[in-house]
């Protein structure tokens, strides 16, 4: 019997993935390996070193975006979860209305619109409130992040709600529970694996976002990420490769996470 | 006189109202799932929907249980409107076909979620859960979690867990259908025994002709979103009212008739071979003309030799343990199917070609509505 097309078994193929592999991920390798850098060179290996972790550690402008990005990244997980959650309720738990896909677009225009346009419109909107009110603190910054974390938030815990078992809620409704105990006591029960895989890769978005945080941060405002771009302009050292090396840890351990997460079973 | 509990009929009061039932699901062209049902079911009654898939019992289900909405139509329960009221604010429970138990709660927490939405005092709720895990036989596994049971098990689970609120009306969605053959057959006299202990309503939704007679008290058979008849499975069985009926319950022969004459419920109709006899009508039928005549394949007799009501030419014998199956063709084409019990002092002397002779008893016969 002829064996099925298999395209792994294809000449070729091999040498093609590990390519592809090798040239995603060869940069990030040795930024990883130049972390550990002695010496004051990105490019020119000296021997290895914890020097530039304790540095960055050490640095205080680091420490300060560090909170802040932290500060703000929780900030804007925790809202933009909570409002992912309503919007996946009201598009997948209500009849289906007119506009309904209009709304879903809406809802995910973060993901489509181009950044800098956000950013630019958040620059100019946001300018004008501070003229109005004078207020010039962190919240533009966590009511950015809330608003482009929304969809990462979103799309998990509604690909949740939808692999819910809709008969599960109305044997609640039927056993007498009101809409809202049925959300309490049978759907949230079950979501939470959602919610917190949502929440996760919010935070992760928003802890990683330069592009609308440079355009709507204050004076003094630097995240990490801006802190870094900031430090570029002037002397490159194995520091900026060691403070990348711990966001791709914290950005790699919450992506398996999210993983994991979005495999338990109803 | 109700033929189980034997109380008189004037006592008998309706549960379950429903007038003029319509349900259609909008789109290109709409879906007509429900077309003007009208059926009363009974207190304390046994009451199956029966039906192919698509002939909207479930849907007449789910608009009693309120998961739907009917077009039109009323629905009544006691005298009073369902129309309108939520399912939580419905004084029916419901067993689904996929059982739908709670997957983060335990058995025991699943039968005591009605009664804690109900508002009931903590120790009412203990003994009730109690009370409803020994009626099912699920004692032990009070702490299971539902992953951790059987089939059979959970079937069980979701049966106490609606009967738990002690509902006045109890829906069944096909809950039989995922059970292995044996164990189908020992949770159909279970569920017999429940609704006989508990006095509920039990308003049973199925596709299998057997389950319906052998546990209702009164059927209503459905096809295309209508009624089609209501009776016990006695009348449903013996005197189908329409082809769709008789062919749908159990095996049926059709001949043709012509009606000779009609006195009340009887008529005399003659047969293709010139013989005449008398058969039932249907309730509230005018008959006359040619007419289709239904005769269960076990309510004939067959010999050899002619001269009987029909004879013809004996084709295929089967032989089925309990009874054997013989087929004959008659002189005008029709097959006739006549089915007869094996007794050891019954000889089995036919053989495919012998000339056969058909008979049965005057009104075993029944004339169908077009």
């Amino acid at each position: 019997m002829a064996s099925p097309f298999n395209i792994r078994r294809q000449t070729g193929f091999t040498t093609i993935a590990v390519t592809c592999f090798v040239l995603l991920y060869m940069p990030i390798i040795l930024l990883v390996v130049y972390s550990f850098n002695s010496g004051n060179s990105i490019a020119i290996w000296e021997g290895f070193s914890w020097r530039w972790y304790q540095s960055a550690w050490q640095n205080e402008q680091v420490q300060e975006a560090t909170v802040r990005s932290l500060i703000i990244a929780l900030w804007a997980s925790g809202i933009s979860t909570s409002v992912a959650v309503l919007a996946a309720l009201a598009t997948t738990r209500t009849r289906k209305f007119k506009g309904q896909s209009a709304v879903f677009a809406m809802i995910n225009q973060p993901l489509m619109v181009p950044e800098i346009v956000t950013a630019v419109a958040l620059l100019i909107f946001f300018a004008m409130i501070k003229v109005a009110t004078g207020y010039t603190g962190l919240a533009y910054l966590i009511i950015a992040h809330s608003a482009f974390c929304i969809p990462f938030a979103y799309l998990p815990i509604r690909a949740r709600l939808q692999g819910m078992d809709l008969s599960l809620e109305q044997a609640a409704a039927d056993l007498y529970a009101t809409p809202f105990q049925v959300f309490r006591r049978i759907t949230l029960p079950q979501l939470w694996p959602g919610i917190l895989a949502g929440a996760m890769l919010a935070f992760v978005i928003s802890l990683d976002d330069v592009v609308i945080t440079e355009f709507v941060k204050s004076a003094g405002q630097d995240t990490l990420p801006t802190y870094m771009l900031g430090q570029l302009r002037r002397v490159v050292t194995p520091e900026i490769n060691a403070i990348s090396t711990v966001l791709l840890g914290i950005s790699v351990t919450f992506v398996i996470a999210f993983t994991v997460l979005s495999k338990i079973k109803n | 006189m109700d033929r189980r509990t034997g109380v008189r009929c004037q006592y008998v009061t309706t549960a379950i109202n429903v007038r003029n039932l319509r349900k259609v699901y909008p789109g290109q062209p709409p879906v007509v799932a429900l077309a003007d049902a009208s059926i009363q079911i009974r207190d304390n009654e046994f009451f199956t929907l029966l039906g192919p898939s698509g002939c909207g019992k479930t849907t007449l289900l789910r608009l009693i249980a309120g998961f739907e909405n009917p077009t039109s139509g009323s629905l009544e329960m006691h005298g009073q409107s369902l129309i309108e009221l939520p399912p939580y604010k419905r004084p029916i429970n419901t067993v689904f076909q996929s059982y739908a138990l709670f997957p983060h709660l335990t058995v025991a927490q699943n039968i005591s979620f009605g009664l804690e939405m109900l508002g009931k005092p903590k120790a009412e709720i203990a003994a009730t859960v109690d009370e409803m895990m020994a009626l099912v036989k699920m004692t032990e596994m009070a702490d299971r979690q539902t992953s951790q049971i059987s089939g059979g098990q959970q079937q069980r689970v979701a049966l106490a867990r609606a009967l738990a609120p002690k509902p006045k009306v109890l829906l069944l969605d096909e809950p039989l259908s995922a059970l292995d053959f044996k164990l189908r057959k020992d949770m159909q006299l279970e569920l017999k025994r429940l609704q006989t202990e508990t006095g509920i309503t039990f308003i049973f939704v199925t596709h299998d002709q057997e389950e319906a007679l052998t546990m209702s008290d009164r059927i209503a058979v459905m096809s295309a979103g209508t009624i089609r008849q209501i009776g016990g499975p006695r009348d449903i069985y013996d005197h189908p009212a329409e082809r769709f009926v008789a062919d749908f319950i159990g095996d049926t022969n059709f001949l043709k008739a012509d009606v000779v004459s009609v006195a009340g419920q009887t008529a005399m109709v003659r047969l293709a071979s010139g013989q005449t006899i008398a058969a039932r009508t249907p309730e509230g039928a005018d008959v006359a003309g040619s007419v289709t005549l239904a005769i269960r394949p076990e309510h004939a007799g067959i010999e050899a030799g002619s001269g009987g009501l029909l004879s013809g030419t004996l084709g295929e014998v089967v032989y089925f343990g309990t009874d054997t199956h013989y087929h004959v063709a008659l002189p005008d084409g029709t097959a006739f199917v006549v089915r007869q019990q094996n007794r050891p002092d019954r000889a089995d002397d036919l053989a495919t070609g012998d000339m056969v002779s058909i008979s049965f008893a005057p009104d075993v016969g029944q004339v169908l509505r077009d």
